[in-house]
């Protein structure tokens, strides 16, 4: 059977490839639109923390010999840790300021970052193995699905819909929305509103070092692995409607799936798809398609 | 100011002849070689500081084996990839700094730029690292000298190879710029001229990083062989997502342009058994393995071709100068085409009238982790593909320097 | 205060001349490709800074305009053959026509949602000149001849070469002055501090952003197609959106809504580019990173702009 010229277990298995890329982009621009959302700071350096959750794994595992599963847990704290010191020492600075303030800083962050790591291992990358429990793949009839791959999609929703869950229904997802809102009031109700929003950041920095554990065995672990990244990824929060954290998860999926085709149809394109779509989805809904009107 | 250029001739000329002719053609008595490469980028494995190294050891190699008269001073800058940057550069050391060659200029958007300067100001320009062939073909002139490899000679020799072996269906996974688009044109004509035939291409941005996409057309198409007509990062990635997606080892792959390093970086459990062609390996003989040891003495990694390949261009340069006893552009130039070249680098070396240096080029396989016996030792080398057979032949050139 | 703001008012026209002078004779003393790289980076600039500092618009595309008049400029004057003065006006124009349909499509969003539009259309310009054959894809244009001026000054001359960039950069810079000193540039400021007033007092706010970003557009244009003929060279570097990066770094660096600003950030940004990349290689990258953190956390108004606020205290005192 064929659809458009193209076989269907071919386009089946494209499907799902880009969905795989699609559990990728979800979580990075999760982190990114908690980030937005509650501290109102366009994160920069998120391309550069995912790189630098990815080396934090690969040195773990080849200096003091840490596994894959104790690093999915570490590297998302160092790294989130890291983030908690940026917020407490410069972004804190900056939230009665221009948005554009914000961005400036973290991408020179993002820049220091990447040329600090590309002096110290180089441009190449370095391979970090897929850990031994999830080797192998199976076959699906239409494709050959590693099983590494679908662990990604496994995890990554998960975590995604686990932090959705939190931030909507739970009283501390609603201090944390109030917080943002009204800190006054939520301060005056004896909450601690800066340390709120410090462990915020430092989350939404882990879950970019999560995703970058993730991609350590699937792609080079290497300095500019996240600097081409956070470009696409931004443009899914954006349609997704900065600040709105299903949004940004649906979206990042979908956009997988819309690049998964283009790569069939037009693979030329597949880099630049999502510009177009951006471009057109805030021509018609300026707010995003999951953003409150302004 | 006509005044004064008057003056200076006049003195300059009661200057020669008070000095005797040969050590006055040396401006200011130095040689000045300046290095431009890509120092913090995508190519800074390939050649970058490793390239500074080698010039460093070609000029202390020369000063110890000619003790020659002038002094040799070397210059080193990051182009960052960028042509404007390298175009900057370039004009201030020839204009202002009295620099008499650049080499290295690995990218071929700042080999293209620099090669149009140096023409311009009449200096040399020895080129290690950049991989179209342009550079010797459409764009060629006689201030240029393109020294290790290019995109035909790596495409020709695994092609050919890999075809010659029973691989005759291919399928390319082409990445979407110019230096891709050639590589895939170059190594399908080679494939066709030997009897294999191309199944189809899929051209994919660049930089990618996910290619289980592309990687699943490849697939679908049945060919044997998927060629990689991409560099760095994404043939790393691509090799590495084939053995996941059990694409390999059904299927082989072919890397068509492919270092040391990034074998290195990848390791030999994702990179075994492809087959790529190069122009120096370390252990090849006694000779590459006493010049490797000492680089890697210094450098802690052994050297690519590109570094390999700046040593022994330097070093030709220098011995041309010196035996001119000038470093004027013409003259040494006449002198660099004039001589062959055999040492540890070149094999049946000699640089053509197109400014192709041509030189014995090798296919070489990769090991798997149980043949390797350490680090580094990498490639079986599977054939030798001779000088005259290994570039674009002068025949087929377009380049105005080509008497015919 | 008032006081302080007569005496620059006063103190202008005399700066402007001392700088005038010294742009006369600056190519004798320093090399003078270098002296109009720094002129067409900061005209660059200042455009940029007409709409980020004087308008309030922070546009993430001004690469597009930068590099597409270079391109346009360059095969003008490279396949058609004219003479490069019409080159140089030819990619202005169409970096002018390119600025108009980003402006009439961007124009309506304001913040962050005005960034990314841009940005996300000048990554659709960097697709279609990696793709087109004309322009050489990541080879660059390359080989485009200086020519001769008019036809008649020979621009391959480096003084020549010169004092043309500094004749384009002084037009450009002039009308900069004129627009943010006319009344057009006092309802721009107008509409920057309070957008709803403007819009109540009968302004049609959205005519005159799109007017100011189609000027701002042109002379980014007009530095792009300058810059082609200096290098004899357009390459993509120009169109990525690093580059849109680095403008705003120049701006912020010299100091945001200042005229003089951007050009003292372009000098300083140019001149660390070339000289770190000698000196510490791969560190240039770090090193940018330290400035703009070190500029966003302490010196928010930039190198000028804190020159004046300190000039100002020593006035009051």
């Amino acid at each position: 059977m064929e659809i458009f010229g193209v076989p269907s277990a071919l386009l089946g298995s494209q499907l799902l490839v880009g969905l795989i890329n699609g559990s990728f982009y979800a979580i990075l621009s999760l982190g990114l639109a908690i980030i937005f959302g509650l501290l109102n700071i366009i994160n920069f350096a998120h391309g550069a923390q995912y790189m630098m959750g990815a080396f934090v794994a690969w040195i773990a595992l080849t200096k003091f010999g840490v596994n894959y599963w104790v690093a999915l847990f570490l590297s998302p704290i160092i790294i989130g840790a890291l983030g908690v010191v940026i917020e407490r020492t410069m972004l804190r600075k900056l939230y009665k300021l221009d948005h554009l303030y914000g961005l400036l800083l973290t991408f020179g962050l993002a820049l220091i970052f990447e040329g600090l790591f590309r002096d110290q291992y180089g441009i190449s990358g370095q391979s970090y193995p897929v850990p031994e429990l999830l080797q192998g793949g199976v076959n699906l009839g239409f494709m050959f699905l590693p099983i590494y791959r679908g662990w990604v999609v496994v995890a990554a929703l998960t975590v995604c819909f686990g932090t959705w869950f939190v931030i909507e229904k739970t009283k501390l997802g609603a201090y944390l929305r109030a917080g943002t809102e009204n800190p006054q009031i939520v301060q005056a109700l004896g909450i601690n509103v800066p340390l709120l929003i410090t462990f915020t950041y430092g989350f939404g920095v882990a879950l970019a070092a999560f995703a970058g554990v993730l991609a350590a065995p699937v792609y080079q672990v290497n300095p500019l692995m996240g600097a081409n990244l956070i470009i696409v990824v931004f443009a899914v929060v954006v349609i997704g409607g900065m600040g709105s954290i299903m949004g940004s998860i649906l979206t990042g999926l979908g956009l997988g799936l819309i690049e998964g085709l283009t790569r069939v149809f037009y693979p030329e394109a597949s880099a630049v798809v999502v510009f177009v779509i951006m471009v057109i989805v805030l021509l018609v809904r300026p707010a995003g398609l999951f953003g409150k009107a302004a | 100011m006509q005044m004064k250029k008057l003056t200076t001739l006049a003195c300059a000329a009661a200057f020669a002849t008070l000095s005797g002719a040969a050590s006055a053609q040396i401006s200011g008595n130095t040689v000045k070689i300046a290095v431009l490469t890509d120092m913090s980028g995508t190519y800074s494995d390939v050649a970058g500081p490793g390239a500074v190294l080698a010039t460093q050891m070609a000029i202390d190699d020369f000063i110890a084996e000619a003790k020659p008269a002038f002094k040799v001073e070397m210059v080193s800058a990051d182009h960052q990839n960028k042509a404007d940057i390298a175009s900057n550069r370039a004009r201030q050391w020839f204009e202002r700094d009295g620099v008499d060659t650049v080499t290295e200029l690995v990218t071929t958007s700042t080999a293209l730029a620099v090669m149009k300067i140096a023409k311009e100001m009449d200096r040399v320009a020895l080129m290690s690292g950049p991989a179209s062939t342009p550079i010797t073909n459409e764009q060629c002139n006689d201030r240029t000298v393109h020294y290790t490899y290019d995109t035909y000679s790596l495409a020709n020799g695994t092609a050919k190879a890999v075809t010659q072996q029973g691989g005759k269906n291919w399928f390319f996974l082409t990445a979407d710029y110019a230096f891709g688009q050639s590589l895939e044109k170059d190594s399908s004509a080679v494939v066709v001229a030997n009897g294999g035939k191309v199944l189809g291409s899929v051209r994919h941005p660049f930089p990618a990083s996910d290619f289980s996409s592309f990687l699943l057309q490849a697939q679908a198409s049945g060919a044997q062989i998927i060629g990689l007509a991409n560099a760095g990062a994404d043939t790393t990635n691509a090799i590495k997502q084939a053995a996941e997606f059990g694409i390999t080892p059904k299927q082989q792959l072919a890397g068509l342009l492919m270092f040391i390093s990034d074998v290195h970086s990848l390791g030999l459990q994702n990179a075994q058994t492809m087959y790529l062609t190069t122009g120096f390996y370390w252990d090849f003989d006694d000779g590459t393995r006493a010049w490797s040891k000492r680089f890697f003495d210094k450098h802690k990694k052994m050297p690519t071709m590109v570094q390999a390949g700046q040593y022994s261009s330097v070093l030709h340069y220098l011995r041309a100068v010196n035996a001119v006893g000038s470093d004027d552009a013409g003259k040494v130039m006449e002198q660099m085409k004039k001589t062959p070249i055999n040492d540890f680098f070149a094999k049946n070396g000699r640089i053509r009238e197109d400014g192709r240096m041509v030189h014995d080029m090798y296919l070489a396989q990769v090991k798997t982790p149980e043949e390797s016996k350490g680090p580094w030792d990498y490639y079986h080398i599977r054939a030798t593909i001779p000088a005259e057979e290994a570039f674009l032949p002068l025949s087929e050139s377009v380049c105005p320097l080509v008497k015919k | 205060m008032n006081n302080t703001n007569s005496m620059f008012a006063r103190a202008m026209p005399l700066l402007f001349g001392v700088l005038f002078v010294i742009g006369l004779v600056a190519p004798f003393a320093v090399y003078p490709t270098f002296l109009m790289k720094i002129l067409c980076f900061g005209l660059f600039a200042c455009a940029f800074n007409l709409l980020l500092g004087f308008v309030g618009l922070l546009s993430f595309g001004h690469a597009a305009f930068l590099g597409s008049a270079g391109y346009i400029c360059g095969m003008l004057v490279r396949d058609l053959g004219v003479t490069p003065e019409v080159g140089v006006i030819g990619g202005t124009l169409a970096a002018g026509a390119l600025g108009w349909v980003f402006g009439v499509l961007a124009i309506r969003r304001t913040g962050i949602y005005f960034a990314m539009i841009t940005l996300a259309l000048s990554q659709m310009v960097y697709f279609i000149v990696l793709q087109w054959k004309a322009t050489g894809g990541e080879d660059g244009l390359q080989g485009v001849p200086r020519g001769h001026l008019f036809g008649i000054i020979d621009l391959s001359n480096n003084i020549a070469m010169y004092y043309f960039v500094f004749a384009v950069f002084c037009i450009g810079f002039a009308i900069i002055y004129r627009a943010i000193h006319s009344p057009f540039g006092q309802i721009l400021k107008a509409i920057r501090e309070n957008e709803p007033r403007a819009v109540s007092l009968g302004y049609d706010v959205a005519k005159f952003k799109l007017l100011a970003f189609v000027l701002s557009a042109s002379l980014a244009g007009l530095a792009g197609a300058t810059k082609t003929l200096v290098f004899q060279l357009a390459s993509l570097t120009d169109v990525h959106w690093h580059m849109s990066g680095e403008v705003v770094l120049m701006t912020l660096l010299g100091g945001l809504g200042t005229i003089l600003g951007p050009l003292v950030g372009a000098a300083t940004i140019v001149s660390l580019q070339t000289e770190l990349a000698d000196s510490v290689g791969s560190w240039v990258t770090v090193i940018m990173g330290v400035i703009f953190v070190v500029c966003v956390l302490l010196f928010r108004r930039g190198i000028v702009g804190e020159l004046q606020a300190l000039i100002q205290r020593a006035g009051i005192r």
